[in-house]
Parts: structure tokens; sequence; C-alpha cells
């Protein structure tokens, strides 16, 4: 249906952010294809290496999931974040990561875990590592006939510890700037450790230097700092009326060493 | 757009009938078309929750749904809380904490308060206060309000035995 | 003077009424009474104007304008007109031709300010729809009436205007740069209103201070942000030629009127009423074009016409408030005593300013707040530019004064290096100087006088409330050794409230012995249904329940006023007992004849009258009603005249002072710049309270409005006049999370101005938060010798200080 009425159609998943923009008459699609019709598009799977999400799975499934909690805890913390619980009801996993506002949380996780984006369309499925999935602001690389239908996202290693620390005006809002963290920890040094923030820049980033940063040299107070250093620096946020860019840059800094830090308690906690 | 289509819904118990363009927003479909104005727009664009009905069990802003996706669902609305005209235990707690002034966030809020109360498991003071800023509230500055919700929750899960929050009541001196 | 003459007997404490009526034990004043207006709230069963349903009722919608200021050629409506579904639509030139602008200078400011106060004032009209050019993003310039909301919104879609941009005045600076383009032509110049007023010496006075300080502070624009919009219904009855209004407003018989002038229709035949109004905070406290356009449609167009408009068209259109730019001079001594004060500002009023001066009259006349101030000048100008009309939101001019002087009190004590908790003190009138002559005048024209509290027990109590001023500071030096930083920050304030000119309200008794009371008050959840029953139900000695309240409906009470500026519980019970009065001396005439004695024998019990000390020598309200009426059978004295009914006016002699001190704690995050508020405190007096818990949900909810303003609310222009805060994802309302601990405290200092001891106290809590935030953040950051001089307090500027001084 969506090859069908291109460029006007869209397709409906949670509706927590196209419908408020029809509602203003921003978004004016002529068509809508509810997904929400398709039936077997909303599970979660262990599967083994990874937990399967189907994408039309509601957030709050997502929060109240014990298999997402324990075994990819750091979606669970991301998910806790998002808008409040209302909101959650009715928002998908698939539209989130759809939409890909730079704000908000699931990109950011399912960027720094790696995650596997299955997408589809008449044409057939394609498989899409999440490093390539983001492509600008509210832009991914999917089609305009192609749905997102499966997020796979890698079991958090054992003894690791995960956490998402944003920084919001109030709770709920479009974090400022936040940022996904999983760690695991030998004593003090890290094996491994994963960041990327969301907020500050066109889509989520990356935050690679950091991450070597923290690899190399553990969690020293100089370590936390240099890291953070390194998350300004790879930040590329703009300015609006709820923060300067020079804020939000600073704060991907700050951001990251709490990040860090919590998930870092939180390895300690399991070890 | 007149081309329309048939909806039923199950409202609090009650199964009507009405029509909804494709476009129409659930929350004009249960004012408008079934009359059942008790639940308020406040924004129609799900910040403020004052739309919040629960639907198929969960709470959720019916500013940002269509009607025609509602086909076939269970709603509950501020209309059906009380029972013969009989208060609801917690709209009750809302009267006497003196937890809406205007009423009009107060659908929303109620909404919100039962499906929170009812359906997540942390209920201490701080797991309210954070699960009712989904309501937004202009008049009362939530303090009857989470007091209300706080009490109610202890009602129906028994006393968790969490430290008061302090919301701070009005005292009288001098 | 009379008045200062009975003021004389009161004593804080002191329950003894003017009239000698006692505040009987088991009366109702001073009980938190539960609401009777919470019962159909809560089932969902309130009935506000967007749940109004009429046969054959259409919706209205309106085009607004995109440009913050433009010349407005060609509005072509035929194409909305041909719509499907769509009854009727008009341009500006249709609607200046049917109907009068707003008259700009209605708001009557009366000869005794004017008398006081330097004044020159050019209030412009206000078009319905404009036709020659539009002068703020959101002004309408066409209407379209369709058989829905959706409907007419498709048709405005087809109305392109042909609108050539004009240069615009995004702020009130711009406004007054020689050869910036005006705003109303015709007016000559940006400036609505120049005012102007002294006290003492003046800026003389700052001549011979030891020390003077100079300041500019900033409070940003922001908004009353009910939770439900404006919304209009009219019906009007071709039989009767009358009109039926619904609004959502504060002011039904202000409405009424605008209506009647413009319709060209006696007022007796057009009704308007408030249905429940889902808040108004001063937003909806005056007449905006579409209540009269609404009206208008309903009888041009022979049906029902609704219009509710959504947030956005609220965001743009419905009043916003606050925007004030202070030029301050501080004069005073080694001992931190205030001896001369000047200041300059300017308000941004937008394009249209609806209430006149009334927003800077407020502030001239609260700058001195609770201090005792020699010399004094203020001079002010009302700016027009090319935001949205800019009309008062709880506290009208006082929070922006208050920012401005209670940031200055900070700064004169950090000069010194006071304690600015002592300086307050310093400054402050004691209890012993009440009443006390301010040495100015009120906008009701009547001098000043602070009738009556104790300013410094109210600081006093509020900081034994955060553990006392030495704890306080104890803790902070210790937090500082460990890196952490806290700050107290205070904020003290005056408010007149009860103002004039008037209320109006009628008492009747019904045949069945019910007392009905119908006064114009109109509430916006202040829970006045239930504060009335409780005046009236004492006055009459009856169970509340015997009490039937009607508010905001003209068809009920001739003339009224409305419900702004804290002034419903003094002038509506003032009205109420005036009332009551009339017809108390018709009943005990009546109840005299029907017992055979004398009225000095009788007294109020039992829902009727009874003769003192004799049970069973009693008559009923009922009975009392049946022998007052008119025609055969009739048992009234001679010279009494038929019917137990009277309408009364209350005109208060003047406004009656509550105050408050506030005062909160904070830590302030030295990587983020977020403020941790650990408790906010208000010792707040307004007087007897009414109903104790309903005056608390008054004061909390103004504090968390004013948390909201100090923090989070900002309707934000660019500098090309657009708006960038046009919904609630930018438009920050306060969350429950947002709310810190609070205390409220009340303290009752009975008014000697009215028989009742009553103060207003609707915006009170919304004044001072802001300047204690800044206060606070500024306490905190006293290290760094940091100012924060303007709203909203922003994290990034806290944060800053720490970078700069890392």
């Amino acid at each position: 249906m969506l090859a069908e009425h291109a460029p006007d159609a869209r397709p409906l998943a949670g509706g927590q952010s196209l419908v408020p923009m029809m509602n203003f008459r921003l978004a004016r699609p002529t068509v809508l294809v509810d997904l929400n019709k398709i039936p077997d598009l909303a599970y979660i799977r262990d599967a083994g290496d990874h937990v399967a999400i189907g994408a039309m799975t509601r957030e709050r499934a997502i929060e109240n999931s014990e298999l997402v909690r324990t075994a990819i805890p750091l979606l669970h913390d991301a998910t806790l974040q998002i808008g409040h619980l209302p909101i959650r009801s009715r928002g998908t996993i698939g539209g989130s990561l759809s939409n890909a506002d730079p704000a908000a949380e699931y990109p950011a996780t399912v960027l720094a875990l790696d995650a596997t984006l299955i997408a589809q369309s008449v044409r057939g499925e394609r498989t899409i590592p999440a490093a390539a999935f983001f492509d600008g602001v509210m832009t991914t690389t999917l089609e305009p006939d192609e749905i997102l239908t499966e997020i796979r996202v890698p079991r958090a290693p054992p003894g690791s510890g995960a956490a998402m620390v944003e920084i919001s005006r109030r709770h709920g809002d479009f974090a400022l700037a936040g940022v996904a963290a999983q760690i695991v920890l030998d004593g003090d040094s890290v094996t491994d450790i994963r960041l990327a923030a969301c907020g500050v820049g066109p889509g989520p980033i990356r935050l690679t230097e950091s991450e070597m940063i923290l690899r190399e040299r553990g969690l020293s107070d100089d370590a936390l700092a240099a890291a953070g250093d390194a998350a300004a620096a790879a930040a590329d946020p703009d300015g609006d009326v709820h923060a300067t860019a020079a804020y939000r840059r600073k704060m991907a800094g700050v951001m990251t060493k709490r990040a860090v830090e919590k998930a870092a308690a939180r390895a300690r906690q399991t070890a | 757009m007149t081309d329309t289509r048939s909806i039923t819904v199950t409202v609090n118990g009650e199964r009507l009938t009405g029509e909804a363009e494709p476009r129409m927003l659930l929350v004009d479909f249960l004012r408008d078309e079934l009359r059942r104005t008790g639940t308020h727009v406040g924004c129609e664009h799900g910040v403020c929750g004052t739309c919040t009905v629960i639907i198929d069990g969960d709470a959720a802003r019916s500013c940002l749904m269509f009607a025609v996706q509602a086909d076939g669902a269970e709603i509950s609305t501020i209309e059906g809380l009380a029972t013969n005209g009989e208060m609801h235990p917690l709209q009750k707690l809302f009267s006497e904490h003196h937890a809406l002034q205007c009423g009009f966030c107060t659908p929303g809020v109620l909404m919100t308060a039962m499906d929170l109360v009812h359906n997540s498991n942390d209920h201490s003071p701080d797991a309210i206060r954070i699960g009712m800023s989904a309501a937004l509230c202009r008049c009362t500055g939530y303090v009857g309000i989470i007091d209300a919700v706080t009490e109610y929750a202890r009602q129906v899960h028994g006393d968790s035995g969490v430290a008061g929050d302090e919301t701070g009541g009005g005292r009288n001196d001098g | 003077m009379a008045i200062l003459a009975s003021l004389a007997t009161r004593q804080a404490g002191d329950v003894t009424m003017d009239d000698g009526v006692r505040r009987e034990s088991g009366g109702y004043i001073g009980q938190s009474v539960p609401r009777r207006e919470d019962k159909n709230l809560l089932l969902g069963q309130g009935n506000f104007v967007a749940d109004i349903q009429l046969p054959g009722m259409v919706h209205a919608a309106f085009a607004r304008s995109p440009l913050p200021h433009a010349k407005i050629g060609i509005v072509d409506v035929t194409a909305a007109r041909a719509m499907d579904g769509v009854c009727f639509a008009a341009s500006g030139d249709d609607v200046m031709a049917a109907l009068p602008p707003i008259n700009g200078m209605q708001v009557v400011t009366p000869q005794g300010w004017r008398d006081r106060v330097d004044t020159d004032i050019l209030i412009p009209d206000q078009p319905l729809i404009p036709n020659d050019k539009l002068r703020y993003v959101g002004e309408a310039f066409a209407l379209v009436v369709a058989d829905s909301r959706y409907i007419a919104e498709d048709a405005l879609e087809l109305i392109e205007p042909d609108l050539e941009p004009l240069q615009p005045l995004p702020d009130a600076e711009s406004a007054l740069v020689d050869g910036a383009p005006l705003v109303h032509e015709h007016l000559g110049r940006n400036v609505a209103a120049f005012l102007h007023a002294k006290k003492g010496a003046g800026a003389e006075g700052l001549e011979v201070a030891p020390h003077r300080l100079k300041r500019r502070f900033v409070h940003h624009r922001y908004a009353a942000m009910p939770m439900e919009c404006r919304g209009v219904v009219a019906d009007y009855d071709t039989r009767t030629d009358t009109l039926t209004i619904w609004s959502s407003t504060q002011v039904v018989h202000w409405v009424r009127r605008e209506v009647a002038t413009a319709l060209g229709m006696p007022e007796e035949r057009v009704r308007c009423i408030a249905p429940d109004v889902g808040g108004g905070f001063g937003g909806k406290g005056h007449v905006y074009p579409e209540d009269i356009l609404v009206a208008w449609l309903a009888r041009e167009i022979g049906r029902p016409v609704k219009w509710v408009e959504d947030r956005h068209e609220h965001i743009l259109n419905a009043a916003h408030s606050r925007d004030n730019i202070y030029d301050v001079e501080i004069g005073f001594d080694d001992d931190g005593k205030i001896l001369a004060l000047t200041s300059s500002f300017l308000v941004d009023s937008g394009a249209y300013t609806p209430v006149g001066a009334g927003i800077a009259g407020n502030s001239i006349a609260h700058m001195l707040g609770p201090y005792h101030i020699e010399n004094y000048e203020t001079d002010c100008k009302v700016v027009l530019t090319n935001r949205t009309p800019n009309a008062p939101y709880r506290g009208a001019g006082r929070p922006e004064v208050g920012f401005a002087m209670e940031r200055s009190v900070d700064l004169v004590a950090n000069y010194l290096g006071l304690d600015p908790a002592e300086v307050r003190f310093r400054n402050m009138i004691p209890p012993e100087d009440m009443p006390y002559e301010v040495g100015l005048t009120y906008r009701d024209g009547v001098a000043m006088v602070y009738d009556s509290g104790d300013y410094p027990k109210a600081l006093r109590r509020a900081l034994a409330e955060l553990g006392g001023l030495e704890t306080i500071r104890q803790r902070q030096k210790d937090a500082l050794a460990e890196g952490r930083y806290l700050g107290l920050g205070l904020g003290c304030y005056v408010e007149g409230t009860g103002v004039g000119p008037f209320e109006g309200a009628t008492v009747k008794i019904d045949p069945t012995g019910k007392i009905m009371v119908a006064t114009g008050a109109c509430p916006q959840g202040q829970g006045h249904e239930t504060i009335f029953a409780q005046f009236a139900a004492d006055m009459w000695q009856v169970p509340i329940d015997d009490v039937f309240v009607t508010v905001a409906d003209t068809g009920h009470v001739s003339q009224g006023y409305g419900t702004i500026a804290s002034r419903s519980t003094v002038t509506a019970s003032g009205a109420i007992k005036l009332a009551t009065d009339a017809v108390h001396e018709k009943v005990f005439a009546i109840a005299a004849n029907l017992l055979e004695t004398a009225e000095t024998d009788l007294e109020l019990r039992d829902a009727g009258v009874g003769v003192k000390g004799v049970p069973d020598m009693h008559v009923s309200y009922r009975d009392i009603a049946t022998a007052a009426k008119p025609g055969w059978g009739h048992q009234r004295p001679d010279g009494v005249v038929a019917g137990l009914e009277s309408t009364s006016y209350y005109e208060p002699p003047t406004v009656t002072w509550s105050y408050a001190a506030n005062a909160t704690l904070v830590e302030v995050d030295p990587e983020t710049g977020q403020i941790a508020i650990e408790k906010y405190v208000e010792v707040h007096d307004a007087g007897v309270l009414v109903n104790p818990k309903l005056a608390d949900g008054q004061v909390k909810g103004g504090l968390v409005q004013g948390l909201g303003g100090a923090l989070l609310e900002e309707l934000a222009y660019d500098d090309h006049g657009q708006l960038l805060t046009g919904s609630l994802m930018d438009y920050l309302l306060p969350s429950a999370s947002d709310v810190p601990p609070l205390a409220v405290i009340h303290q009752e200092t009975p008014s000697p101005l009215n028989a009742f001891g009553v103060k207003g106290l609707g915006e009170g809590g919304a004044i001072a938060p802001p300047v204690v935030i800044a206060n606070a953040v500024c306490d905190a950051l006293r290290p760094f010798k940091a100012e924060l001089n303007s709203t909203p307090v922003r994290w990034a500027d806290v944060a800053a200080f720490f970078d700069q001084n890392a």
C-alpha cells in the first residue's frame, strides 16, 4: 500500500509523533497505512545471542518485559526515559526508530548496542545494521515503501552494567543530551564499553573516541574527564529555545561521565 | 472528505456505535459523536494528558488516535468510574484532598492515575509523582493530586511502608 | 477618616466584626467545607463551553496571520464560502462594515488616580477583524463557519490573503527607536501610555544617599495558559430577539455590555453565561474579539454557533503577560536602610492593550512592597509592538516589579556584606506602624494605606520553617567546604486586593424558604459557589445545603464586575452582605408582624426567625416568604414592600492588603546548572480565611505557576516577531515532578475594611517565586559574586558561573 500511494502515504505505528503533526496540519498524508492492524508484528523473543523484538511492540510492553530487563537492560533503561506511561502505551519501537528524532532514546540505544534492523517491502527483506540506519534529522535509510519489522538487539555480556542518563527540562521531555552506556569491567579495567549520545546531533552519535579512552585508561577521574571531553567534541548540536548548542555540547560530556559511572556501578553490583 | 465509517466501541461497559470520517480523532468521536463529554481536549498534540482514556487496558491519549483505530476496543472514561451515582474511591479521595479546582484536567488526571495505580509496579511517592507528571494541571500545583493518588495506591496495594513525601499541608497560624 | 477610625479597634486575632455579628463557633466561615462543585466535575458531568451542543449548531474557525506586521490587500473568501459544508465566511472588510472595534479607552481610570499619577494614555481600539493591517502573528484576518470544525479548518486553507509584509517591531526597544514604524499609525506613537509617579523627593533622594546601585532587570514573557482554551457558543432566538452567549470568561457582564453595544441591542436582551470555566488566571479577564464575533455570527446566520480554539491558536491569541524591562537605581546607607528608589520601566504590551495601563499601574503602586521608603520616583512606558497583546495574568504587574525590588534588596545586602534577611527586617514596616500611609495612590484613585499585617513576623516564620537563619547559613558554609552550593532565596511582597469599582449580588428567599444568592463573580476553579454559600449560610443561620448560589450569569444579577485581581472574596461577599442586610430588615419586620413581637426580641435560628428565649415562637423562612408575597393574603406590616429579594452593589472603600514572605533553600549542580529546590515556603496573610483548604489550594496553585514562570515557561519571540514557542512541547508547564516540597503557612490578620475581615488571595502565590529562585541561586553562587537579574533562570547561565570561575 505504501508503494501504491507514495509519496503521500505514511505508515501509522504508535501515532505519538505523527498524529500531533497531523493535528497541527503540518503533516498531511492523504493515506495512512495503519500498521496496528498487521498481526504478528508485536513480540519479544529470546533468540539466543540476541533478543528479537517485533517493530510494532509497544514501548510499554518492552518496559514490562522481564526478558528485556535481564537480557538487554540498556533498552529497559532507555524505555523508562521515554515520555510518560500513556505515551508508551501506544508508542512502538519500530515507530520510534523510523521517526529518528535526534533526541529520542531508542536510536542511541540500538546504535550503542550495534543492533540489527530488519526492513520489509513488497520487494523483499533487508537487513540493516544500526550504524547504517540513521541518516540525518528525522531521516533513515528506509525506502518510502519499506517498514521495519524486527529489531535484533544483542544480549548484554555477562557481568555488564548498563545505564541511560539524560538531562531534560522536565521529566519525560526530549533529552537536551543523553548518553546510553553499557560497560563490562574486569576489576578496574574496562573490557568492553559502548556509548552513544542522543540530542546532540542530527542523529544518534556513537562515541567511539570516548569508548577508546575508557578502554585504554579505565575509569579514573582523568579518564572520565577525557572521555567526557571527547564526547563533547564529537557532539554536533543545534541550539533552540530549550538549550544553546554550547550547553548541549557541554552536557554531552557531563552525561557521558554520569552514564559511565552509573553503568559501572551496576556492573559492579552484578559482579 | 465525506466518507464515514461505522465504528463500534464499548465505553464504560456500554456498546455504542457511531459514524466517523477516518481523520476524526478518537477524542472528538467520544465527545461529539457519542456525546460522552467527560473527556476533554487540552492541547490536541499529546502533551497535556487531559484527553487520556483507558483503551484495552492501558491509558492512552485519545487525541493521538483516530476513531477508526478504536473500532472494537474497550474504552474506560471518567464517566465510568462511579457506580450507580456512588463515587469511586479515587474520586472521593480527590474531593477530600482538594485535588481539583476548575476540573478541566481532572478526567485525564483520574484516568492516568487509575492506570498508574492498577497497572504498574512501583507505588512509592516518587514513582507516583513521576507517573502523574503525565497529566498536566494548571490550578492545583499537584499537591492534592499526589496526596490523593498516593492514598489510593495505599488503599489498593496496602501500605508499602515508604516514608511520606513532604508535599506540605497548609497550616493556620496567628 | 471613618475607615481609619475603625481600623484602630482591630487587632490580629480579634474576630468581632464591625456590626457586632460574632463569628459563631460552628459557623461555616473558617471551615474547610467540602466543595459542592466537585461532584459534577469528578463524575465527568461538568459543563464547559466545548461540551455545549445545541440543535443545528455550526462551527467557526478563524484564519490567522502568519506575519507579525503586514498590510492587508485582498482577502477573498469566495472559495471558502463555496466549500461543501460551509455556511458563512467573512473577511475583515465584511466585519468592519458590520461591527465597531472594541473601544480601547473603555477601562476607566478613576480621576483620583489620574490626579496623582501623571498619565498620558492613548489606547488603540481593537478591530474585531482588521482590514487595514495585521499587527501580530495570530491576529485574525478572516473567519469561516461550517458544519464541523474539521470542515471549517479545511475551508480556511482556501483563503489566501494578499499580505504585504511590513517591518516588524519584535520587542519594546525596537518600537521605541526613532523612526520605527508605527503599530497604529493614527496614534502617532508606539507608546500606549506614559506614566509617572513620585513620592517624597523622588529621584533627588538618590543624591544624598551614601551608596547607590543601578541595575537592569528583565522579566520575560509568559502567560496564564489555563488547561481549557477559550471558547464561545452563541444562540440567537428570533422570536424573543434574545441572544444567549456562553463564554469561557471571567467577566460575563463586560462581555454582555460589549456584545450589546456592538450589536445595538439592549443589555437585557443579551445574556452571557460562563459555565464551568477551566482556569482563567486573568487570561480570560477581558473581552476578546471572538466573544463579540461569535454572538454576531449567531444572529447573522440564524443558527447556534460554536467556536473553541485549539492550543496553538490559544498560545498565539490569548493574552500574554509580564514582559517588562526595569532600570532601577537604589540609594541606601551603611545600615542597608533604603533611602530612595527610582525605576524606569517598559511594558511590552504587544499590538493592543485590552486592560489599558492596569498592569503598569499595579507595578507603580506595588514597588515599595512591605518597606518604608521615603523617596520614590517611577516612570513607565506601555509600548506597542508586534507581539500578542499583553493583559493581566496572576499577579498582574506585581511579579515584575517584585522581581526588580527584591533583587535590588539582595544587591544592597551583598554590597554591604549584610544578610539579605537582615536588610529586609531593617526596612520593613513594623506592625505597630499599621495602618501605614504609603504616600502613593492606588489604581482605584484612593491614597494607599496598608491596613493591617505583620510583615516581619511572616519573614521570621518563613526562615524558621527552613531551620532558622543561623542554621541555614551554617549549612551553607559546611556545604561549600564540601564543594556544594546551597542558597537561600527570599521574596516579600504586599498585594492590594479586593479592588473596586464594585460587585453585584442578588439575595432572594425562595418561596420554599431556601436562600438564593446570585453574584457577578465568575470563578474558574476557585470554589466560589462553596464559599459564597458559606457566607450566606452564616448570615442566615441555615444549613449550607439550604443555600443555592449562582455565579457568572448576567441573567441572575443585573450588574456585576467579574473575577480578576483577587477581588471576589472581598467584593462579592460585600455585595451579598448588603443584599442580605436589606432582606434581613424585611424578614425581621414581617416576622415581628407574624409573631406579634418587637423586632428587638427576635433572632435568626433554625432556618427562620424566633423570639429570643422562647423556643415555640418561631416562623420559618418559608412562612415569611409566603407572608411577604404581594396581593391577597399577605402578612406584611404597613410600609413593607412585597417580595424578599434585594440586589445590591458593594463599592469597596479601597483595596485591602494581603502580604507574604517567601523563602527557599536550593542546591545548584555545578556541572549542569540545575537547581534542586529542597523546600519552598510561603507565609501568607489574606486575613480571615473563609475556607482554609481552598485558600491553601489557591496559594499552592499560584506558587507552582510562579515556579513555572521562574524556570520553565517562556513565550520566546525571534528577531522577526515570530513566536518560537507555539505549542505545549515548547511552552513548558510545570508537571507533578517539577513541584518541590512546599510549605504554606497562613497568618490571619483580619482586614479592618470589611465586615468579614477577609482579603483577596487568588494571585498571591504567583508573585514571588521568580525572584525567590533568582535570589536563591545568586546566594548559592555568592563565592562568584553571581548576579542573575532576568527571568527565566536558565541552567546554562548558572553553569556558566562555574565555568568562568573554574
